[in-house]
Formats: C-alpha cells, structure tokens, sequence
C-alpha cells in the first residue's frame, strides 16, 4: 500500500484534511512533528500541508524551512523522493529553495478565499498522470501570499523545461489572475520532476456534494 | 552593538503595500510622490562591541534567513 508521510508544524491547519482526502484514495498515512528529525521509513511521498507555519513571521515558510524535520525532507527530495507542497507548503518549498521563486503579497491585498478554475499545463508526470493537458480543474484557494514571483530569465528555464503544472484561468480555460502570479501560475515542479508546489488546495476538493472532487482526482495521480 | 536590516522588495518587483499607500496619499491631496515603496526593519543586538565582526555577522544572517534574495534586497547599519 502507498504510504504518505504528512508534515505537522505549529500552525499547519490542513494536516488532518490533507490525512482524509489520502485515506479516501486507500492510501496508509503517517503524521509527522516538525521536531522529528528523521522521515518515516518506506514512503513514497511527503505531503507539506496548508497552514500557517511559525505564525507566517519574518515571511511565509522562511522558519519552517529550517524545522528539525526539513533536512531530512531536503534530503529525500535530492533524492529524487517524491515531495507535495499545498499553500504554504509551496512557499515551505520555495524558501527552502526545493522549487524556484518566491512568494510575494496578493496584487490586491487581500486574503483570497473561493474556488477558482486552473488549467493543466503539464499532466506528464506522478502528480497529475489522471489528468490531461488543457483539462480544467475547479478547487479551492486560500491565500495572501500566493502572488508567484520568478525573474525572466528563470520563467523561461520553467517553460523550457515544461514545469509549470497548473495556471489559473476562468471557466472557459482563459487566463484569470486572482493574486498577480507571474505567466498566472498556480503550481510547479522541479527540473527533476519529483518536487510539486501548488497555492490551491486539492484537499478541499474532494466531495461534489461540498463543490467539486476534482481535487480527488489530482490526488490519485500518485497512486502506483 | 546594535545592527539595523533594512529590507525591501527589490526594485521593479511589484510592492502592493507601497502601491495602496501611494494611492491613499494621492486621494489625500499629498501632490507629487512619485514611488512609495514599504520594507521592514529588523534590529539586532549582538553581543560583539566590534561594529566589523557585527556587521559581518549580520551578513550571515541576513543571507541565511532574513532576507529572500530571489525578491529583497538588504542595507545593514551599525548603530553607534
């Protein structure tokens, strides 16, 4: 059975959906304390929850990135380990420099908080396998600094490389921007394919009785 | 020794923050600001007496923690 190791830090908040929507696919799950130090043996994939980490200080993930837990997860990412950050596990990712970028304020600043439509860029890898390219997925966002920031020169290495996995856009699969992301980007890999990062929450869109489970259906990706 | 990090987003990024304030000041009647840019201030109180080691400390901790240098840039000032 796949096995997902879930990280707890102080302030993660969707550590226990993040627990259900795997166990709804009959995945095993293993909660793990920011303070361990060593990742559960046997896993194929480390999930970095939603949340609040370290109260968001300094700026968003730039403590968690140096959690007891985090060299070990830096460690199986390099590798090639399998590792999924949703929100603020992005921005974990990103100041941990797993995934290229940073995370700036909303252009509006608000705190956005609705479903939004996005479109597969790239479904040729584990993550989103059971989607297809131009697919149009509708889940939840939940973010003030979900406004996506890379130079020029390193979109470019994202396009070249076919990393950008997820834009937003509307309905009809136009480009929509909510927050001011750069190329309206809402989730990316690593070069090496085996790092995901993504602001909207698969997690929260597991049940079409509550709005949508296409979530579901990105989460079954890792599946074997 | 007391070190001042002032950080900012780097220039042409974005700062909504500076942009709304900009606004408001316009809306206020405050004629001819070109730019507000917002940053923040982080103070340290490092035990050294010795401003060079201090400021070369503070370096260190800008580089490792305090400052995202994919989208801020930094000034460090040694408070006499």
């Amino acid at each position: 059975m796949m096995h997902v190791a879930i990280l707890q830090f102080l302030g993660s908040n969707c550590d226990h959906d993040t627990e259900y929507a795997f166990k709804k696919i009959g995945v095993q799950t293993t909660l793990v304390w920011y303070k361990e130090e060593k990742l559960p043996e046997n896993i194929d994939l480390v999930v970095i929850p939603g949340g609040f980490s370290y109260g968001d200080y300094l700026r968003c993930g730039a403590i968690a990135r140096f959690a007891p837990i985090m060299s070990d997860v830096i460690s199986y990412a390099n590798a090639g380990g399998k590792v999924l950050g949703i929100c603020n596990g992005f921005q974990i990712l990103l100041e941990a420099k797993l995934l290229p970028g940073a995370m700036r304020r909303n252009k509006n600043l608000h705190f956005i908080s609705k479903f939004h439509h996005l479109k597969v860029e790239n479904s040729d890898n584990s993550f989103l396998n059971k989607l297809s390219k131009e697919d149009i997925v509708h889940i939840p966002i939940a973010h003030a600094e979900g406004n996506y920031y890379i130079d020029e020169a390193g979109l470019k290495d994202l396009q070249a490389n076919h990393q950008i996995l997820l834009t937003y856009c509307d309905k009809d699969g136009k480009p929509s921007n909510p927050n001011g992301s750069v190329a309206n980007i809402a989730g990316i890999c690593n070069k090496e394919g085996n790092v995901y990062g993504l602001m909207p929450h698969p997690e929260r869109a597991i049940e079409t009785l509550i709005g949508s489970s296409d979530g579901m259906t990105m989460l079954k990706g890792f599946l074997k | 020794m007391k070190i001042v990090i002032d950080v900012f987003l780097k220039s042409g990024i974005l700062d909504p923050q500076g942009k709304a304030t900009e606004h408001a000041l316009a809306v206020l009647g405050f004629e001819g600001v070109e730019e507000v840019r917002i940053g923040k201030q982080i103070v340290l109180n490092l035990a050294t007496k010795d401003a060079q080691e201090a400021i070369s400390q503070a370096d260190a901790m800008a580089k490792k923690l305090l400052v995202n240098e994919v989208i801020e840039d930094y000034t460090i000032e040694p408070i006499q």
